[in-house]
C-alpha cells in the first residue's frame, strides 16, 4: 500500500468557511497548534456565497435593537424549537464578533455617521444585517482568509524571520478530503483520515480535537442554491464516529431561487431585493403575501399595501410587509400560489424591485443580483421583474452539540460549528442569523477544543493503523472496481427523489416511499465504480461524497417520517398544524450498532430559563407552549414592562 | 437541445492534448454545464474546479476560445451557432490534471502582503468610516480571486523568470487596497515597488479587461499606487513617517 502523509496537531478543523475559519482563529490564539482542511482552494468555501448580510443587533440604524430583541425575534424564526441557550449566546455575542472583523480589516458598508450599515431582513424586527453590497459572505470569507496570513506572519515574525509567513502554527491543507475521523478504542477522538483531491494520495492526521465545521447538505437536493461541497460529510463523519444528529428534518427552502432558465435554476435570489423594498407578486400582478400572514404573526405585520409601503421609511409607526415573513412562510405561499395556477411562465412567482427602486438604487445596492440576472439570464432587474420560486439552501439540523463549549454529543474530543451543527435556529433560520451563528459558535468551538486539549496536559490519543487500513479500503473500492454503478446517475436520482417526496410539503405515504427508493440506492452505492486515474478524479471524489449523501438523506427522510406536525422547514401536509407536544421533542438520529441504518429516537427538550420566558408575552407564549409548561410564568405580561425600560 | 461541438485540452503535468467531444446543449447552458455533462457521460475522470455555479467564488477559470474567462459566467449562447468550443487551462499557472492548475504563486504572493494594521488606539465597535472613503477600497474587495487577471498579465504570462519578483495584478491591488483604507496604519508604497515589483507593470490594462468583476485593476487600483509612490520619493517628511511606521 501507500506511503501514508502524516502530521500532528493539537486541533484539527475540517472546514474554511465562515465557522472554520473563526474556530481556527480562536484556536490558534489560544496557543495550540492548529491545521485547517477544506475540500476546496483557501478562500472558496460555500460561505463566499452568502449575500444579504450578518445579524448583530448593534442598533446603528434603530437604537431600540438590542439582544434581546434578535433573541425574541430567533426564536420567533424557528417557532421556539431553537436550542434556547444557542440563541441567546447568539443574540448576546454577535456584535462584538461582528465588529472584531473590522479589525481584521473588513470594510462594511457605512452609515450616515460612519457606523456599520445594517438593513432589513425577513423575521427581523429592526434593520440589523451588516453588509457590503449583496456580496457580505464574500467579505467575511476574505476577511478572515487574510486574518489567518495575518496571524502565520506574526508566527514568521516571531519565529525571526524578516518578512514573510510561517505556517508551523497554523496550517491550511486546501483540496484535501476527509473520508473518516479515527477514535481511541474508548471511543474519543484521535485525528481523521483523507486524501489529497490533486493526487489521490491518503492522509492521516493525529490530533486530540477534530471540529467539524463542514456546512450544509444541499446537494442531496435536486434544485438548491449550495455549492458541490454541501454533501453532509461532516453529519456522516460525525455519525459513524458514534455521535448524533438533531432535528435533521428541518431544512430551509428559500423562497426566491432563479428557476429559468433550467441550468441556472436554485440559484439564490437574495432576501436583500425584499429587504430593499422589493415585493412578490403573482401572474395577475396582486401583492398575494397579504393572504398569506398566519395567526401567530398576525400582529408584527401590516394588512395594507399602503401601510407596507409606510413601514419602509417609519418603521416605528407602521407594520412591515407580509413580503418579509420568516422564509419557510414565503416559500409555502409561493408553492400555494404556483399550484393554484397563479405562477409565472416558468413555474415561479414575480419579484418585482424595477418599480419600486430607481435604476441607480438598484445598481447601488444590488450589484452582484443585477449582474446574475443579465449574464445568466438576460434580465434587467432594473426595468423588469424576476421570476423566483424556492430553492432548498440551509438545513436547520445538525450534529447535536452543548450550547457553551460547541463539544459533539457522545464522542470526547469531537466539536462542531457552523451549519453543520445544529439547534441554533430551530425549525426555521432567520436570513442573516448563519453568518453571525459561524462567527459566535465558530469562536466558541475553538476556544471549547483549545480548553478539552488544555486538559489532555499533554497525554494524547495514538492513532489505531487497523482503522487506517480500513479507512484506505473502503476509500479505493470504487477506483478498483471495473465495472459498477455511476456515481453520477446515483446521485441524479439521490437529488431527484429528495426533490420530489421530501421537499417543501410532505406526506407519509411520499416519505415512505423515499425511503424504499433510498434503501434501493443504498445498496447500489455499494456497487459504485469510477474510472480513471486516482489523481484529481470528480468522479471517485463523487462516489466517496455519495456515502455521506444518502446517509443524510436517510436522516432527513426519517425524521420527516416521524416528525407528526408541520413547523417552520418541515411541513406535512398530512399533520398541518403545529403541535405543542412536538416543541418540546427534539429528534435525535444514530447509526445503528451494525453500521447499516439509522435510527432515530425522540429527546425531551429541556425547558427554557424564566429569564428568556419574560421576554415574551404570555399571550404569545400560549401560542406555542403547553398550559403545564406556562404555569408557573406570572400572568402579567412581563414583556410591556421589559420594552418600556428599553425605550427610556 | 443541440450538438455542441467541443474541445477539451486532456493531460498533465507530463503533458497532454486537445480532446474532441460531441455532447448535448440545451437552451440557457453556460460552458460549466456541458463540461459537467461530459464528466457525466464521457469523461468521468475530466478534472474541473467549481463551487459556486454563480460567478461567485471565482474557481472555475480557464480559457475559452484563447479567452480567460469564468466557465461558469460563460453562456453557450455567445458563441456561434455549429462553433467548435475549445476549453483549455490557465496558461499562467503550472498544469496539475485537465483544467486543474497549480495557483499556489497566488497564495504565495498573498502571504507577502503585509496584512492590515489596526489603527492603535482604537477598540472595536470604535472605528468610524465614512462611504466614499471605504468605497475605494470596497471596489477592489470584490475580488473573487479568480486569478485571471494574474494568468494574462504579460509580465509573468510567458515570463517564468518574473514571478520570484513580481506580485501581479490582483495582489499589487491589494497593496493599494490596504493604502486606501481609511484606518490602515502602514506605509505601504515603498514596498509595492521594492517588494512586489510594481514598476514591471506598464500599464497596458489587460488584467481590467479580463476581470468578471469588471475591477477597474489599473485605472483605480495600480495607476494611483503609481503615482503615491512618486509623490512619497518627493516628500522628505513622508519618508519619515514611513521610517516610524514600518514594522
Ligand atoms: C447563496 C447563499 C446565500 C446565503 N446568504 C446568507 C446571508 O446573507 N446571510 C447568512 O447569514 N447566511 C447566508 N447563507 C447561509 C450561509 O452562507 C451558510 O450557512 C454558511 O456560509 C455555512 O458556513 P460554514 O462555515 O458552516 O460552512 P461552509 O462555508 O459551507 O464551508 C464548509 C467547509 O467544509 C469543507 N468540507 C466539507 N466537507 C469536507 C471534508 N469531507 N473534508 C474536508 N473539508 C470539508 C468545505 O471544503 C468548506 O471549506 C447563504 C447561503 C447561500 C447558499
Ligand atoms: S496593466 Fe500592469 S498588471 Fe495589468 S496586465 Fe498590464 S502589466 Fe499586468
Ligand atoms: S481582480 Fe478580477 S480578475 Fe483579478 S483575481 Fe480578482 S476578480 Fe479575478
Ligand atoms: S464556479 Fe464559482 S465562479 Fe464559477
Amino acid at each position: 500500500m501507500d506511503q501514508l502523509e502524516k502530521h500532528s496537531y493539537d486541533v484539527l478543523i475540517i472546514g474554511a468557511g465562515g465557522s472554520g475559519l473563526r474556530a481556527a482563529i480562536a484556536a490558534h490564539e489560544a496557543g495550540l497548534r492548529v491545521a485547517i482542511i477544506c475540500k476546496s482552494l483557501f478562500g472558496k468555501a460555500h460561505t463566499v456565497m452568502a449575500e444579504g448580510g450578518v445579524a448583530a443587533a448593534m442598533g446603528n440604524r434603530n437604537p431600540h435593537d438590542n439582544w434581546r430583541v434578535h433573541f425574541r425575534d430567533t426564536m420567533r424564526g424557528g417557532k421556539f424549537l431553537n436550542n434556547w441557550r444557542m440563541a441567546e449566546l447568539h443574540a448576546k455575542e454577535s456584535p462584538d464578533r461582528v465588529w472584531e472583523l473590522e479589525t481584521y480589516g473588513a470594510l462594511f458598508d457605512r452609515t450616515k455617521d460612519g457606523k456599520i450599515s445594517q438593513r432589513n431582513f425577513g423575521g427581523h424586527e429592526y434593520p440589523r444585517l451588516a453588509h457590503v453590497g449583496d456580496r457580505t459572505g464574500l467579505e467575511l470569507i476574505r476577511t478572515m482568509q487574510q486574518k489567518i496570513v495575518s496571524l502565520q506572519q506574526d508566527d514568521a515574525r516571531r519565529a525571526g524571520m524578516p518578512s514573510g509567513a510561517h505556517d508551523g502554527r497554523l496550517k491550511v491543507f486546501a483540496e484535501l478530503t476527509v473520508t473518516e475521523l479515527l477514535l481511541t478504542p474508548s471511543g474519543a477522538v484521535s485525528g481523521a483520515f483523507g486524501y489529497w483531491r490533486e493526487t489521490g494520495r491518503f492522509v492521516v492526521f493525529k490530533a486530540p480535537a477534530v471540529i467539524i465545521a463542514t456546512g450544509g447538505i444541499g446537494k442531496s437536493f435536486k434544485v438548491t442554491s449550495n455549492s458541490w461541497e454541501c454533501t453532509g460529510d461532516g453529519m456522516g463523519l460525525a455519525l459513524r464516529a458514534g455521535s448524533t444528529l438533531l432535528n435533521m428534518e428541518f431544512v430551509q427552502f428559500h423562497p426566491t431561487g432563479m428557476v429559468w432558465p433550467p441550468s441556472v435554476k436554485g440559484i439564490l435570489v437574495t432576501e436583500g431585493v425584499r429587504g430593499d423594498g422589493g415585493v412578490l407578486r403573482n401572474s395577475e400582478g396582486k401583492r398575494f403575501m397579504f393572504d398569506y400572514v398566519p395567526d401567530v404573526f398576525r400582529a408584527q405585520y401590516a394588512e395594507t399595501e399602503d401601510e407596507a409601503d409606510r413601514w419602509y421609511d417609519d418603521p416605528d409607526h407602521n407594520k412591515r410587509t407580509p413580503d418579509l415573513l420568516p422564509r419557510d412562510e414565503v416559500a409555502r405561499a409561493i408553492n400555494a400560489e404556483v399550484k393554484a395556477g397563479r405562477g409565472s411562465p416558468h413555474g415561479g412567482v414575480f419579484l418585482d424591485i424595477a418599480s419600486r427602486l430607481p435604476k441607480d438604487e438598484i445598481l447601488r445596492r444590488l450589484p452582484s443580483m443585477t449582474h446574475q440576472f443579465k449574464e445568466l439570464a438576460d434580465v434587467d432587474i432594473t426595468a423588469e421583474p424576476m421570476e423566483v420560486g424556492p430553492t432548498c439552501h440551509y438545513v436547520m439540523g445538525g450534529i447535536e452539540v452543548d450550547a457553551d463549549t460547541a463539544a459533539a454529543a457522545r464522542v470526547p474530543g469531537l466539536f462542531s460549528c457552523g451549519e453543520a451543527a445544529g439547534g441554533m435556529h430551530g425549525s426555521n433560520r432567520l436570513g442573516g442569523n448563519s453568518l453571525s451563528d459561524l462567527l459566535v459558535f465558530g469562536r466558541r468551538a475553538g476556544e471549547g477544543a483549545a480548553a478539552y486539549v488544555k486538559a489532555l496536559q499533554g497525554s494524547y490519543p495514538v492513532v489505531p493503523q487497523v482503522q487506517v487500513n480500513e479507512c484506505m479500503q473502503t476509500a479505493l473500492a470504487p477506483l478498483e472496481r471495473a465495472d459498477g454503478e455511476s456515481p453520477y446517475v446515483v446521485h441524479q436520482e439521490l437529488q431527484q427523489v429528495m426533490n420530489d417526496l421530501v421537499g417543501i410539503i410532505r406526506r407519509a405515504d411520499e416519505i415512505q416511499h423515499a425511503l424504499d427508493v433510498l434503501e434501493k440506492l443504498n445498496e447500489r452505492s455499494r456497487h459504485l465504480a469510477a474510472s480513471g486515474p486516482r489523481d484529481f478524479n470528480p468522479g471517485w471524489h463523487l462516489a466517496l461524497d455519495l456515502r455521506n449523501m444518502l446517509l443524510i438523506a436517510e436522516c432527513i427522510a426519517r425524521a420527516a417520517l416521524l416528525r407528526e406536525e408541520s413547523r417552520g422547514g418541515h411541513t406535512r401536509d398530512d399533520y398541518p398544524a403545529m403541535s405543542e407536544e412536538w416543541r418540546k421533542v427534539n429528534l435525535i438520529c444514530s447509526l445503528s450498532a451494525d453500521g447499516r441504518s439509522v435510527e432515530v429516537v425522540k429527546q425531551e427538550m429541556p425547558p427554557m430559563r424564566g429569564d428568556l420566558m419574560a421576554l415574551f408575552s404570555v399571550e404569545e407564549l400560549k401560542k406555542y407552549f403547553t398550559p403545564e409548561e406556562l404555569q408557573h410564568l406570572p400572568a402579567e405580561d412581563r414583556t410591556d414592562v421589559e420594552r418600556k425600560v428599553e425605550v427610556s | 437541445m443541440a450538438q455542441g461541438h467541443f474541445r477539451v485540452w486532456r493531460g498533465n503535468a507530463e503533458g497532454g492534448d486537445l480532446v474532441d467531444y460531441d455532447v448535448e446543449v440545451n437552451e440557457g447552458e453556460v460552458v460549466l454545464d456541458v463540461i459537467h455533462r461530459l464528466q457525466a457521460t464521457q469523461a468521468g475522470d475530466l478534472a474541473v474546479r467549481w463551487n459556486c455555479k454563480a460567478g461567485k467564488c471565482g474557481s472555475c477559470s480557464a480559457e475559452i476560445n484563447g479567452r480567460p474567462r469564468l466557465m461558469c459566467m460563460t453562456r453557450m449562447s455567445v458563441f456561434a451557432p455549429g462553433e467548435t468550443v475549445t476549453v483549455t487551462p490557465m496558461r499562467t499557472f503550472p498544469v496539475m490534471k485537465d483544467l486543474v492548475t497549480d495557483v499556489s504563486y497566488n497564495y504565495a504572493k498573498a502571504q507577502e502582503v503585509p496584512a492590515f494594521a489596526p489603527p492603535p488606539g482604537l477598540a472595536p465597535g470604535e472605528y468610524r468610516m465614512a462611504q466614499e472613503d471605504v468605497a475605494r477600497s470596497q471596489e477592489f474587495r470584490k475580488c473573487i480571486e479568480c486569478f485571471l487577471c494574474q494568468n494574462v498579465c504579460h509580465v509573468i504570462r510567458d515570463h517564468e523568470e518574473n514571478k520570484q519578483a513580481y506580485s501581479g495584478p490582483r495582489f499589487l491591488m491589494r497593496i493599494a487596497e490596504l493604502d486606501m483604507h481609511p484606518l490602515d496604519s502602514l506605509d505601504r508604497k515603498r514596498s509595492a515597488q521594492d517588494d512586489h515589483g510594481l514598476g514591471y507593470c506598464n500599464i497596458t490594462k489587460c488584467c481590467t479587461e479580463v476581470c468578471p468583476e469588471g475591477i477597474k485593476i489599473t485605472d483605480n487600483g495600480l495607476i494611483p499606487l503609481k503615482e503615491r509612490v512618486v509623490d512619497r520619493k518627493f516628500d522628505p517628511l513622508g519618508v519619515l513617517k514611513q521610517k516610524l511606521t514600518r514594522r
